[in-house]
Parts: C-alpha cells; structure tokens; sequence
C-alpha cells in the first residue's frame, strides 16, 4: 500500500543544531501513526517539514504519492493537512470563533459578502460553538470570548477542535492532550478515534505512552533527528519502547512493523 | 441540535465569576478599548465647557476643533492600522507632504490636468508605502529602522524636487481649485451678519467617513481580522493561516494611500502647497494613537479611540488658548495623557493574564 504522506531523506539544520538528519517518514492511509522521542529529537521539526511551517533544507515529501512542495503552512490547509501545532498558534487578543475561522472565513451571502466582504459573524459562531459542544471539550462561557481568558487546557481545546473540523486528508497533533485533564484527554482520545473511523488518518506526538498504546496502530520512534525504528504496539510494551527511544536498548532491525 | 440548545446546555456554559467593581470595570474597558478616551474626552469638553462658557461651547468653536483636527485624524488613521500591526510609520508626515507636493508641480509646472495630478499624487504615497511594507515585510527589518529612513528619504525627495518653492493658495485657487477641495466649508446655523454657526469642511467629513469605514473594516471584514492577528502574534498567524506578508505590505500601503489623501486636505486647510508645512505629523498621528489607548505592542485598540485622542488633543490646544494660557500647558498636559493612557492600557492588559 502506498503511503499517504511520505518524507524522503528530510534534513533541516537551525544553524549549528541539525534538528532533522536525511529522516524518512510514513503514514498510511486510515492510520493512526504515533510518534515517541525525547525532548529534542525532532519530531515536532518533523512535522513542521511536511505541513509547510519549515521548508526542509534537503529530502522531498509527498502527498497521495504526488511530490509536493510547500512554502507555507496555507499550501499544507488547502491540501487538506490540518496541524495543531505545540505551540498551538492562536491568536491571544480576538475570540475562539474568529481563531478557529482564521484564514478560511466564512462571509455573509449576497451583496453584503461578496461587495462589503462582510464576515458572516453568526455563522461562524455557530459552527465553532457547535463543534466544540460536539466535543465535550469544553466549558465556554462565551463564543466570542478572547482566547487568552482561556485555561491552557481550554486552549488546547480548541486547537483540536479547529483542525478536527476542517482536516480532510491528514491531520497531526503536536502532544494536543499535554495541558488536559484526565477527562479532557479521554475526550481528545475519543476524538481521535472518531477521525479515524471518518477514514481520515492521524500523526499523534505524545510522551504519554499509555496514550500513545492505547490509540496507535503503529510508532514511529524519533532518536538523534532521524526515524529510529517502527514498531507495531502490539509485539512490544510501553518499557521497550521507552527503551529504544533512549538508546538504552537496540532497535528491532526491520523497521515496518506490520 | 440547533445552535439555540447548545448555548443553553450544560456543556457550553460556565458559572460567570464574581469580578468585583473594579473587576468589572476593567472586564468592560478591556472588551471596549475605545471607552477610555471617550469619557476623557467628553469630561475635557465638559471642564472647559464649565470654564470657558459660550466661548467653548459653541457650535463654531466646537466644530473649530474639527476642522484643526481633521489632518491629524486622517493621519492617525494610517498610523492606526500600522500601529495594530505591532509596527510603527514615522514617514507618515513626509510621505503627506510629498503628496501634496507631487500633486501641486504635476499641475503647475508640467500642466498635466488636476485630475490626473492628484491621482499620481495618490499613487505616489501608495508606492512609498509600498517600500516600506516590503522592506518590513520581506526584508525583515525593523518598522521604526525603515521608516526612520523613509521619512528622510522621502522629506529630501520633497526638498529637492520641490526646489523648496511653495505654490501660492492665490494661483491654486484660481487654476486648480480641485486641489483645495477639502477646505471648503459649508456652515449651519451662522447669524445674519455670517459669523458663528458650525462649520464643516469637506476635509472634517473626510475624516470621520475614514474612520468610519475603517473601523468597519477592521471589525467585519477578514483582513481586518488579520490585522490583527498579525500584531498579535505573527508567528501564530501565519502556522494559522493568514498570509503575513501580504497583510503587511497592504497595511503599509494603504497607510501611504491615507497619507497622500491627508497631503490633499493639507492642501485644503492651508491652502498653497508647501514643502515645508506638516513637519509635526508623525509624532501628533502616535500621540493621538496612545491617547486613543491602541496599544504601541499591536493587535489590540480600537481606530475610534484614535479618533478621540485626537479629538483631545484638539480641545486641550483650543481651550487652553482661549483660557490664556501659555502653550506649554498644552504640551505638558498631552504628555501627562499618553503616559497615564500607556498606564491605563497595561492596567486593561492584566485582565487577560
Ligand atoms: N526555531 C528553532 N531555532 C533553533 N533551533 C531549533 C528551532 N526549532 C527547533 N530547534 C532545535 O531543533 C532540535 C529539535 O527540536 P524539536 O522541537 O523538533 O524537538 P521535539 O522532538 O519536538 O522536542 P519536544 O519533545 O521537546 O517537543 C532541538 O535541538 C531544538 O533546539
Ligand atoms: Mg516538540
């Protein structure tokens, strides 16, 4: 089967530090694709390389089997590759409906759209407070309210809640369930496994190895820049796989689990 | 589930906390920036009111403040949209003069149409703009480097073409009265003999249409929304979609557009065009963009504040100069306001964290 979204021999280097060194990638479609590593490894450069927020320095990416190229995360959108980055990127000062709409805003129909490009307020408002209700995620008091009211949790929330509403072909989660609760998690968890029943397939970044076992089909194990390995989490437990990514035992040499 | 049910339901609410007075008033200035200025304002017309009586408060006098307002209110509109990008314009005031320069030679001394004058004047400051965008945008150079340039640039560009020559208002007026079209004035209410009565100009109505429209602008429209996203924090904009660059370059340039309209009304308001007039620009555009309570750190503040900021300005120099007293009050008074206003929006800014 081919791969949905392949990297080649990535290589990015910020200065002296080589983030990423020739590392190869894969997801496939439908699946959910975790990725473990230590701090530093690498993955989120990784992740940056494919949807467009770094221009890798070496290496190619494709898409459906199609070499592409993008130069901003904007190409990565309309190809259909939502990203929720760690740093989770919102806007602090405008509101959750007006971030979760940011770059794709909805205008009003007729002449007040399309001649006064007026924004269609309701709409959007609608929809964002439909999708994070959909969710559970939340507890909101308002719409409208500025994302920096928020509780980091909060945010997080509806970072989520932005690329699960708009990702069609791949969608990658920076560590989304680092500031949730242990019921925000299980909702994030849930969510996951909803987009993938929706045929739509994940790149999950987690230290949370319960986390990653329970939902993943398949890790990718990040060391030193490069894909160390690829293990199915069935033929291994959480204390080998912690082990590979530390250096402090061998890697499995065939690196495509099944 | 319609949207009605889900507002209603547990899930989206959340018990309201209890802010307490002061709580409560800095939750309201925080989600109505422009409040600020406009209670400072109204009370400073109500105090000179108070002291001045029909002297101040008249409708000539009041709409007095108007007309010497109305440049920097067109000005402080352009300083506005920068300022909410996290940016600054110091060449606002030289490309306003440039403008107005362009306008007045391509008309007297290559006798092109005034129409077509004006529109080049237009184009002019739209092209400086232009390079400041790019430089900023592109180049990644800092906004306070570039137009610190660009205001040099472009106020030796004015001497040297100009040849440092006013256009008198007298040869203006007679051959190309479309280039003072913003002075003219249109009174209501004036008595027999034509003396008091509000006064409008074209140049006040342009102002406050300016504000208008761009306040709609940055509210309703989704470049407006990016605006101020990229003030916000331009990192998370563009992982967030919103083309950076391009937002950058349009505000620098649309900012430019504004500037050669104010080097128009300049025109207007003193008559000729002159090389050397309008020097105080740039610093009155960001006096009345603190006072107005936009934030210099971008992203927050709204163009109506700037408006009134303005505004004050305007009622401290006339009421102070109808009092008597010595100017200097006036500038002191205008310092003490942007410091407290700098106060008060840091005050506003802890709501948030
Ligand atoms: N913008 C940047 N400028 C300079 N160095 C960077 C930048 N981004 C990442 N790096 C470096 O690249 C390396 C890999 O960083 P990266 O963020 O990809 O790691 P990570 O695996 O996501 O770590 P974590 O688990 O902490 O999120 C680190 O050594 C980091 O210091
Ligand atoms: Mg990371």
């Amino acid at each position: 089967m081919e791969p949905i979204l392949k990297g080649r021999g990535l290589v990015k280097r910020y200065g002296k530090v080589t983030a990423l060194d020739h590392c190869d990638f894969d997801l496939m479609p439908g699946e959910i694709l975790a990725v473990i590593g230590d701090n530093g490894a690498g993955k989120s450069s990784l992740i940056k390389a494919v949807s467009g927020a770094v221009i890798p320095d070496e290496g190619e990416v494709f898409l459906e089997g199609k070499k592409i190229h993008f130069t901003s995360p904007i190409q990565a959108r309309e190809a259909g590759i939502e990203t929720v980055y760690q740093t989770l990127a919102m806007s602090p000062a405008l509101s959750i409906a007006d971030n979760m709409f940011m770059g794709r805003e909805l205008r009003k129909p007729g002449f007040m759209g399309k001649w006064m490009r007026q924004l269609d307020r309701p709409e959007m408002e609608r929809r964002a407070r439909d999708k994070l209700t959909e969710l559970g995620l939340m507890t909101i008091q308002n719409i409208n309210q500025a994302v920096e009211t928020l509780s980091g949790g909060q945010r997080q929330g509806v970072a989520v809640a932005r690329a699960a509403a708009f990702g069609s072909k791949v969608i990658i989660l920076d560590e989304p369930t680092a500031a949730l609760g242990v019921k925000e998690s299980r909702k994030v968890l849930e969510l996951i496994q909803d987009v993938k029943s929706r045929g739509i397939p994940i790149i999950l970044i987690s230290h949370n190895m319960p986390h990653v076992f329970e939902v993943a089909d398949r890790i990718h194990v990040h060391r030193l820049g490069k894909r160390l390995c690829v293990i199915n989490p069935k033929d291994y437990t959480m204390s080998d796989a912690v082990a590979f990514m530390t250096g402090a035992k061998e890697a499995p040499t065939q690196t495509e689990a099944a | 589930m319609s949207s009605a049910e889900n507002t209603n339901d547990g899930v989206a609410k959340f018990e309201v906390p209890d802010r307490g007075a002061l709580g409560t008033i800095q939750h309201w200035l925080h989600v109505n920036p422009a409040l600020v200025p406009l209670i400072v304002l109204l009370m400073s017309v109500l105090v000179f009111g108070l002291l001045l009586g029909s002297k101040f408060f008249s409708p000539f006098a009041l709409t007095l403040i108007l007309q010497q307002t109305a440049i920097v209110g067109i000005v402080g509109a352009a300083q506005s949209l920068v300022i909410l990008t996290a940016g600054i314009d110091l060449s606002v005031g030289a490309i306003m003069v440039l403008s107005s320069v362009v306008m007045g030679q391509f008309t007297f001394r290559y006798g092109i149409p005034v129409e077509i004058a004006i529109v080049c004047g237009l184009l002019c400051g739209t092209f400086v703009g232009f390079l400041n965008g790019w430089l900023i945008a592109v180049m990644k150079l800092p906004p306070f480097i570039v137009t610190l340039g660009m205001w040099q640039i472009a106020l030796a560009t004015n001497f040297l073409y100009s040849a440092n020559e006013t256009i008198r208002s007298q040869v203006i007026s007679t051959e190309a009265p479309l280039l003072q079209v913003f002075g003219e004035k249109f009174t209501i209410g004036a008595d027999e003999a034509g003396r008091g009565g509000a006064n409008f100009t074209i140049g006040v109505i342009f102002m406050v249409m300016l504000v208008v429209v761009l306040a709609y602008v940055l509210k309703q429209t989704a470049w407006g929304r990016h605006v101020y996203a990229v003030g916000d924090d331009p990192e998370a904009a563009e992982l967030s979609g919103v083309n950076v660059k391009g937002t950058l370059i349009s505000v620098y340039m649309l900012s430019g557009l504004i500037c050669a309209f104010a080097g128009w009304a300049l025109i207007g308001r003193i008559g000729s065009v002159s090389p050397t007039s309008g020097q105080l620009a740039n610093i009155e555009s960001i006096t009345a963009v603190v006072i107005g309570g936009i934030s210099l750190f971008g992203g927050r503040g709204s163009i109506l504040g700037m408006l009134f900021g303005a505004l004050i300005v305007g009622v401290f120099t006339l009421g102070l100069r109808l009092l008597g007293a010595d100017a200097q009050w006036t500038y002191l008074l205008i310092g003490a306001l942007i410091i407290g206003a700098v106060a008060v929006d840091q005050w506003i800014r802890k709501v948030s964290v």
